[in-house]
């Protein structure tokens, strides 16, 4: 009889005890993996808006291309600034083509002429568009400037909140887990006592003893990790096609297969990782002897 | 495998001396019978051989192998040469007789088959062969005294150990115990059997170390329990 014979009878021997370590263990990788899941999707929306032009800047017709070049020329030697790139009246009216090609009405009226010229200017960092969009008001014949500042603002806001309180949740209910496995190991070798001793004296290795808490340690991880994903990735599965509406354009849905693998494999690895170091705990305390 | 006691002192906590200054060998192979009155010293003897207490002075000589300053990780080594059969006999009750036998193979990490070959060699030896499946509880004193023997003698010990195997038996299964002893004895086991039945002493005519407040009053090679 092995190992595994040996931990499953100290699983089925107390079912109420097991039932309690997984429920725990369960409710962490749930909130750990949908916390995980809300940073990931809140932190590839913000990329995109960091990818963007954020901010364009339209000109009046009276602004002389000289103008446009040296200030082209300041911005590219801003540490703030990650690119610019100007955008013709051609280029406008080709972009507005592109758009509008299932409307002939909207095309005949258009022409060049009435378009702006614009530059279009990337900040290294998202912080930095106020500052950016302040200094670019206060140059001459500038008719308009654009930069989705509520949006950044609200999702770095967003970001930061997911993360911090997704951390905190994540560190609170880890500890709830570890402690209620260490105490659901600590009371089995405490009513194991007997056997224990017997095992130790028939010559029974300090492994051979240990190894059925341990692997008891790992299975609560395992199976509380798995389910923790399974319930994840249902909801997400659910919640796809109601979500994909509203993230147009952003890389988010469909969500790629080997995304999920790496969701499972890293909830496995946590669990085993939380399994073992609860087992380790309640058998360095009761079993040093 | 040969035993020496050397000069062996056992001093509890509370300065209660279990033993003193104790002296004697054993060669392989032999059988002794450890005699006395209750206190005497002899379940420290035997405790002694398996680690489970460490002598205040002296030495303990397990061929070359020091037992007074072994290891704590070498013990469970020295607990599959050295096999002890207790008096309460420590079967586990919530596994079968065949997986309480099987439980001093488990340990020494021999494959299922073997396992299962050999459990079924020593239940026939002990005459527990019918009882495989069966719980402890199910079984009568007799028959836990033999799941005892069959576990501490499947691993092939080289020295068996037991602290009064017939003390909470009747005459008849009391001999049926000391036959299986016998017969692991003549299979070259050292068997040191410590015991309070003048019968089973008398009637075996093997070498006897009587015991007395912790001390050795007599040691014959014949010899009798008076």
């Amino acid at each position: 009889m092995g190992t595994f014979s040996n931990t499953w009878r100290h699983i089925r021997r107390s079912p109420y005890q097991a039932f309690a370590a997984i429920s725990v263990m369960t409710l962490t990788f749930l909130v750990s993996g949908m916390f995980f899941l809300l940073s990931v999707g809140s932190t590839i929306v913000l990329k995109y808006f960091e990818q963007k032009p954020q901010i364009i800047i339209f000109f009046k017709d009276t602004k002389k291309e000289a103008d446009v070049n040296e200030l082209q020329d300041r911005l590219k030697l801003m540490d703030k600034v990650a690119s610019v790139k100007f955008v013709s009246k051609e280029d406008a009216l080709a972009i507005y083509k592109e758009q509008y090609k299932n409307d002939p009405l909207l095309l005949e009226m258009v022409s060049a002429d009435i378009l702006p010229a614009s530059i279009e200017v990337s900040a290294t960092k998202i912080e930095y568009l106020p500052d950016l969009a302040n200094l670019l008001k206060k140059e001459a014949d500038v008719s308009d400037i654009v930069f989705p500042e509520d949006v950044v603002n609200i999702l770095v806001s967003w970001t930061t909140s997911i993360r911090q309180v997704g951390m905190l949740l994540v560190i609170f209910l880890s500890l709830v887990s570890l402690f209620t496995v260490v105490t659901v190991i600590s009371m089995k070798i405490a009513l194991k006592r007997e056997e224990i001793e017997i095992l130790q004296l028939v010559g029974a290795a300090n492994w051979y003893i240990r190894m059925p808490f341990m692997a008891e340690g790992i299975i609560y991880g395992l199976v509380g990790s798995l389910i923790g994903w399974i319930v994840n990735v249902l909801i997400l599965v659910y919640a796809s096609p109601l979500l994909m509406p509203l993230f147009v354009g952003i890389p988010l849905f469909p969500i790629p297969l080997v995304f999920y693998a790496i969701f499972l494999a890293m909830m496995l690895a946590l669990g085993t990782f939380l399994g073992i170091l609860a087992s380790v705990l309640a058998i360095n305390r009761y079993l040093r002897n | 495998m040969f035993i020496s006691f050397d000069q062996v002192t056992k001093t509890y906590g509370d300065k209660t001396q279990a033993l003193t200054d104790t002296s004697f060998k054993v060669e392989s192979g032999e059988f002794v019978f450890l005699v006395g009155p209750s206190g005497a010293g002899k379940t420290t003897i035997l405790r002694l051989l398996i680690h489970d207490l460490v002598p205040t002075n002296g030495t303990i000589l397990l061929d070359k192998l020091n037992i007074a300053t072994l290891l704590k990780a070498k013990i469970p080594e020295l607990r599959r040469q050295v096999a002890m059969v207790f008096q309460d006999f420590k079967v586990l009750f919530d596994r079968t007789v065949g997986e309480n036998v099987a439980i001093a193979l488990e340990i020494l990490g021999k494959p299922p088959n073997e396992i299962t070959k050999k459990v079924k060699e020593v239940l026939q030896l002990v005459d527990l062969t019918d009882k495989i499946n069966q719980f402890p509880v199910q079984l009568s004193a007799g028959e836990l005294q033999r799941i005892a023997n069959a576990r501490s003698i499947v691993g092939g010990p080289k020295v068996l150990l037991a602290d009064e195997p017939t003390g909470n038996l009747d005459p008849t299964t009391s001999w049926e115990i000391l036959k299986i002893l016998r017969e692991i004895n003549k299979l070259g086991t050292t068997v040191i059997m410590a015991t309070h039945n003048v019968d089973i002493v008398n009637s075996m005519r093997k070498r006897v170390i009587s015991m007395k407040k912790g001390k050795i009053i007599k040691d014959e090679k014949s010899g009798k329990y008076r």
